[in-house]
């Protein structure tokens, strides 16, 4: 499983470069997408994953925790 | 619960990474455009890896001195979250790669022969290999004294492969991938200061992040291996 993933993830970065087609004269930056805001929206939708992933990380390590009081007891 | 104060400091770096790798300014190249952003992230999984896989050696050879268990566990933790941080970066690598380095005139596959004969990544996939190889080779050892000792030496021998593989060889031989010249996104004269401000907290944040995942794996599996451990006391 995790290597089929992990395939999927390499062959993605190599289809990509297939659509990328037009050569870029002049460096282009996102300014437009800053200046009306929507950027914010990238960076809402990255920390909500990003910290999705800190809340699983945490609940694990609540349970270890628990998991080495209860060996201790006993 | 409360956290440690290490955990919650990795918790406000990564989103500080996050928020100001996003926003913050940052030069404007030709080629690299936005991508540059990408230094916060795909850059900080090596060195991730780096430091772990320093972790990793040290109780190593705390191990081969001792002979504890424990640091055998821990060793081999930290080299697979380690592992496991270069696989990320390898795979972002190429997810960059193939929006900047690939010539759109060509068609993909031709891009693709060039971009993989790059001496960076096949001096990175040289290393994690290497790194792969340490886990065959404990799995395929059942005595459990004997696993911990023969792979401890193997990790003494895969870190220092990590020199030639990473550091050396890319060094020597041309390439695409930025920092032939020196040591790529510590030289002070090629990263912009602007970037320095987020580049920094990034990679104390994911190195942060690795170690305390590796916590968690150590833990479990001390409570998993507790008889042998306590046997051997």
């Amino acid at each position: 499983m995790k290597s089929k993933i992990l395939s999927f993830l390499l062959s993605m970065g190599i289809l990509t470069s297939k659509a990328q087609q037009t050569v870029q004269t002049s460096t282009t930056m996102a300014d437009g997408m800053r200046s009306n805001g929507k950027i914010y929206v990238v960076v809402a939708v990255l920390l909500t994953i990003l910290l999705g992933l800190i809340a699983y990380v945490i609940r694990i390590d609540k349970k270890v925790s628990r998991l080495e009081k209860d060996s201790k007891q006993e | 619960m409360r956290l440690a104060w290490w955990k919650i400091s990795s918790i406000l770096l990564l989103c500080y990474a996050v928020a100001g790798g996003m926003l913050l300014p940052v030069p404007a190249l030709s080629q690299l455009g936005e991508t540059i952003r990408n230094l916060y992230f795909h850059v900080c999984m090596w060195f991730a890896m780096m430091i772990l896989f320093t972790i990793s050696i040290i109780y190593s050879i705390k191990y081969l001195n001792k002979s504890d268990l424990r640091h055998d566990i821990k060793a081999k933790s930290y080299a697979a979250v380690g592992t496991y941080m270069g696989l990320l970066g390898y795979s972002t690598g190429a997810i960059w790669a193939s929006f900047t380095w690939a010539d759109p005139n060509n068609p993909a596959y031709a891009s693709f022969g060039s971009i993989m004969r790059e001496p960076k990544l096949i001096g990175a996939a040289m290393a994690l290999l290497i790194y792969g190889a340490y886990f065959i080779l404990r799995s395929s050892i059942k005595d459990m004294d004997q696993r911990a000792r023969v792979s401890a030496v193997y990790n003494v021998f895969a870190y220092t492969m990590l020199f030639p593989s990473i550091w050396i060889i890319p060094r020597l031989l041309p390439s695409l991938h930025p920092g032939q010249e020196g040591n790529p996104a510590l030289n002070f004269n090629d990263i912009d200061s602007r970037m320095r401000m987020v580049f920094y907290p990034a990679v104390l944040g994911w190195t942060l992040l690795g170690a305390w995942i590796t916590t968690l794996k150590i833990r479990i599996e001390l409570i998993q291996e507790k008889k042998i451990l306590t046997n051997e006391k």
